[in-house]
């Protein structure tokens, strides 16, 4: 049951099919005339905080977002 | 680990032998196995009135799910389609004729009565036929899975009727990514500009075809 599949161009240049999709995503959502454009990419929207976390302590979080800081 | 895994496959419905049947664990195919446990496992149930008779046994999750749709002995007229995007269902359990979806493979047409199939989607078109009328999207990627009872599930991360599609910024995307091809240098990067050269062509093709 060796996997002889012909793998995919982004596959073997180190990218995950998760990746690939949203870049997919993004690209057509980009094409779209105006007011589908502004409301597909305000419904993409992301906001969030990362915490990495070394020796069981929390180091300081970053905040990724799309949205203006107030 | 995946040599026992192989093995199990291979030995699944095919051994007779008492010894072989008692090592290996034989579970029976999903489509085979009824849906309907609106009543419970009657194990289950008569093992609590023994205990408690007069509390009704509580209902275990398999009871509030709504059954698959059975597989019909004969050839459906229709096809049924959820065609879903991760913040909309744009058809929900839709009855059509017929969907032709882009599988990586090339264009697929599911007609009801499908082999049951799963397909990876590439960027392009789908289109949705019922009687005379064919309803066109654009889709960035996906999924599509077919099965038994006629029921076809398309997932799409992205899905847009061809009228919102703005040619301009199509035939600029597409000089941009070309351009950025030529000038890639790491893989990653010559990956992004063929999958930017990718998308934007199948764009043009479904605007112009």
């Amino acid at each position: 049951m060796a996997s002889t599949a012909a793998v995919p161009f982004w596959r073997s240049a180190g990218m995950t099919y998760i990746t690939y999709s949203n870049i997919c995503a993004n690209l057509v959502r980009n094409c779209l005339k105006e007011p589908y454009k502004s409301e597909a990419i305000s419904r993409e929207k992301v906001h969030f905080s990362v915490t990495k976390w070394a020796d069981g302590k929390p180091q300081k979080p970053t905040i990724r977002s799309d949205s203006p800081e107030d | 680990m995946f040599r026992q895994v192989a093995h199990r496959l291979l030995t699944r419905s095919t051994t007779n032998h008492s010894a072989c049947a008692a090592a290996t664990i034989l579970r029976p195919y999903s489509t085979d196995v009824s849906t309907d446990a609106s009543s419970g496992d009657s194990a289950f149930v008569e093992a609590w009135k023994k205990v408690a008779p007069n509390i009704d046994p509580p209902k275990t999750p398999i009871q509030f799910m709504e059954p698959r749709p059975p597989t019909p002995s004969t050839l459906p007229s229709k096809l049924t389609v959820n065609f879903v995007l991760p913040y909309a269902a744009e058809l929900s359990k839709a009855e059509v004729d017929m969907v032709i979806v882009p599988a990586t493979t090339g264009q697929m047409g599911i007609l009801p009565g499908h082999v049951p199939t799963i397909a990876e989607l590439k960027p392009g078109l789908l289109s949705v036929h019922e009687g005379n009328d064919v309803k066109k999207y654009f889709i960035s990627s996906g999924f599509a899975f077919v099965h038994s009872n006629s029921y076809a599930d398309i997932l799409a991360v992205e899905a847009i009727p061809l009228d919102r599609i703005d040619p301009a910024q199509v035939q600029k995307g597409l000089s941009e990514f070309t351009q950025k091809l030529n000038s890639a240098s790491t893989d990653l990067d010559k990956a992004e500009a063929q999958i930017g050269v990718d998308v934007h062509s199948a764009l043009n093709s479904a605007l112009t075809g």
